[in-house]
């Protein structure tokens, strides 16, 4: 195929897919084995400094925080984010020191809520290196690319712009058309942190509502940890596997955390925490604040039921699910001062 | 007589009557929600709302704070998957893309990832998120943002999401979809369109008490001026009430 332009942004977690072959047959396990651990174990042994990570959801939806704390609280260093529409995730990450690099299809922002200060700030000083940009599509069809064991996917996205010139794909003419055609290469993070509805001890795992890209991600992981609202028996499972979206032989490790993504918002069981991300916005503006919020909130806490204690308790999480499901009205702090 | 109303509200009316019923349009955060609801509730009640984290058909209650939100899938034909909508997207059923940006040039192309140069950003924005993807494979873009000379530019910062590129054809000699690109640009100031054969921003209508020299002066690059230029309806007290009830803690439209 004849190559007419090459993004020159740093490819990232590619693989070639023989090799990627030879790595599943060797570490990954097909044995329907217990999985069950806890996110301290998981993240100790699975994320290693230096590693390419990404978490499921959508940034602030679905976010596996209980891990994501986790790896704060391990204080792991140097990781590249998958920046695949990052929000609160990678706010966090960025703002205690564990992301240093990150391919950005969306970062830096909170959506509604207006522009992450922290992360922002370490973008704009160099303290976080933006490695490549991408477009979600873009970024969702790499993990597809890596989900079925091919080199890159062919798309139609990003030709003609800077984003292009700044990623890691390239633009050939395609053999059918005689047109030009984007290739994306596959990604494989080395961990991904994914937060489900429910799962079986194996790591059979549904999700209720949309997928975003997380069928596609967890296949493209190499190791992928999963937290989850609950454990259900096996049986439960083979009951309904059309409600499967992720098999048990992809899953390295499980843990059953309940409401183990707040405050990020998990579709039918609980609203955002308008009031925690208020706190966190407020505090991150000055790098002192963010200190104070991570002692508070994860070196603080001797577990994540202590967390939860401390963010309101039983009440708070009462008031997320009723306004999760319309029955309470919306609070945000944040719409007050984004008013001045 | 005419109630009081403000940009944003006048803004989102505008940006509700472009999008026809019985078609689909690919929702991004903020503005474009309200608009597509309103349109929704008011002129076009089988419009098809397409959100890019797999919400798809909604019947949204109230304004979602993020376009993965739990409204963004409520009473919904599917809650599906990115690679879904992004796939339709491809093949051809999105009839308009709604996007915001922070720099926008006379050919439609938009910038939503830095201001200065990309290894040292004077100001870094999220980058290009779902708005390139949009921008590439939707029928017509509808562009919502506001406009001075500083975000109406002769030359981006950064080329995040393709308009018409450097010209007519250049769409599709860089292998972009055909037939596809911006359609309309809504600003506090005005409405605009591209010229048919030349591809670059003109302007179609002012807002009630905007001259076309104020228009002029908020724009960093050469405007195409046709004989007429409309004006633009203000909305009514009715749909002023129901933007109401879709943002009603006043999250995107103020208080």
């Amino acid at each position: 195929m004849n190559v007419l332009q090459e993004g020159y942004g740093t490819l990232v977690g590619w693989s070639d897919p023989d090799r990627h072959r030879a790595w599943v047959a060797e570490h990954k396990s097909r044995a329907l084995k217990d999985k069950r651990t806890t996110v301290e174990e998981a993240i100790g042994e699975y994320v290693a400094d230096g590693s390419l990570i990404a978490l499921g959801g959508f940034g602030h939806i679905r976010v596996s925080m209980a891990a994501l704390y986790e790896i704060i609280r391990q204080r792991k260093r140097d990781l590249t984010l998958c920046g695949k529409t990052a929000v609160h995730d990678c706010d966090l990450l960025v703002a205690a020191g564990c992301v240093n690099r990150i391919e950005v299809a969306y970062a830096f922002g909170h959506e509604l809520r207006g522009l992450s200060p922290a992360s922002r700030r370490a973008a704009e000083s160099g303290r976080c290196e933006v490695v490549a940009e991408i477009s979600n599509a873009g970024y969702q069809w790499r993990f597809l690319a890596a989900a079925m064991g091919l080199p890159f996917i062919p798309t139609r996205v990003m030709l003609g712009t800077d984003t292009l010139q700044r990623s890691s794909a390239k633009v050939v003419e395609d053999p059918f058309t005689g047109k030009p055609i984007c290739l994306v290469p596959a990604c494989y993070p080395d961990a991904v942190l994914m937060h489900v509805h429910r799962c079986d001890k194996y790591g059979n795992a549904q999700i209720d509502g949309i997928i975003v890209e997380d069928f596609e991600l967890a296949r493209a992981a190499r190791r992928l940890l999963i937290t989850t609202e609950e454990i259900i028996p096996d049986s439960a499972i083979r009951e309904s596997p059309q409600d499967t979206v992720i098999p048990y032989y992809l899953v390295d490790a499980v843990t059953e955390v309940k409401h183990g993504a707040h405050p990020t918002l998990m579709p039918g069981r609980y609203y955002f925490d308008e009031q925690h991300i208020s706190e966190w916005l407020r505090l991150s503006k000055t790098d002192e604040g963010v200190v104070e919020y991570f002692d508070r909130y994860v070196h603080g806490v001797e577990s994540f039921a202590a967390y939860l204690d401390l963010i309101g308790g039983e009440a708070q999480l009462e008031h997320l699910r009723q306004v999760e499901h319309l029955e309470a009205p919306l609070e945000a702090p944040w719409l007050e001062e984004k008013r001045r | 007589m005419t109630p009081e109303y403000t940009s944003t509200e006048l803004l989102a009316h505008v940006a509700a009557g472009l999008l026809e019923d019985n078609s689909s349009v690919f929702v991004g955060t903020g503005l474009p929600v309200i608009a597509a609801m309103l349109a929704q509730r008011t002129s076009a009640p089988n419009l098809l709302l397409i959100f890019e984290a797999g919400g798809i058909g909604p019947q949204v209650p109230v304004l979602p704070i993020s376009v993965g939100d739990s409204r963004t899938f409520y009473r919904a034909v599917s809650a599906s998957s990115m690679h879904d909508v992004m796939s339709a997207s491809q093949a051809g059923y999105l009839d308009y893309g709604f996007l915001g940006a922070a720099q926008i040039d006379a050919y439609g192309n938009l910038n939503t990832t830095v201001i200065g140069e990309w290894e040292r950003p004077k100001v870094r924005f999220p980058g290009s998120g779902g708005a390139n993807d949009v921008g590439s494979l939707c029928w017509r873009t509808i562009i919502v943002m506001r406009q001075d000379p500083v975000r109406f530019v002769e030359t981006l910062d950064f080329l995040t999401t393709p308009g018409y590129l450097d010209g007519p054809g250049a769409r599709e000699r860089v292998g972009l979809p055909a037939g596809t690109g911006p359609y309309r640009v809504i600003t506090q100031l005005g409405l605009y369109g591209f010229h048919e054969r030349l591809k670059r921003m003109q302007l179609l209508a002012v807002h009630p008490g905007v001259s076309v020299e104020d228009v002029v002066e908020a724009t960093g690059f050469e405007l195409i001026i046709p004989d007429e230029v409309a004006t633009t309806i203000p909305p009514p007290r009715a749909v002023l009430d129901t933007m109401r009830d879709i943002d009603p803690t006043g999250m995107v439209i103020g208080r």
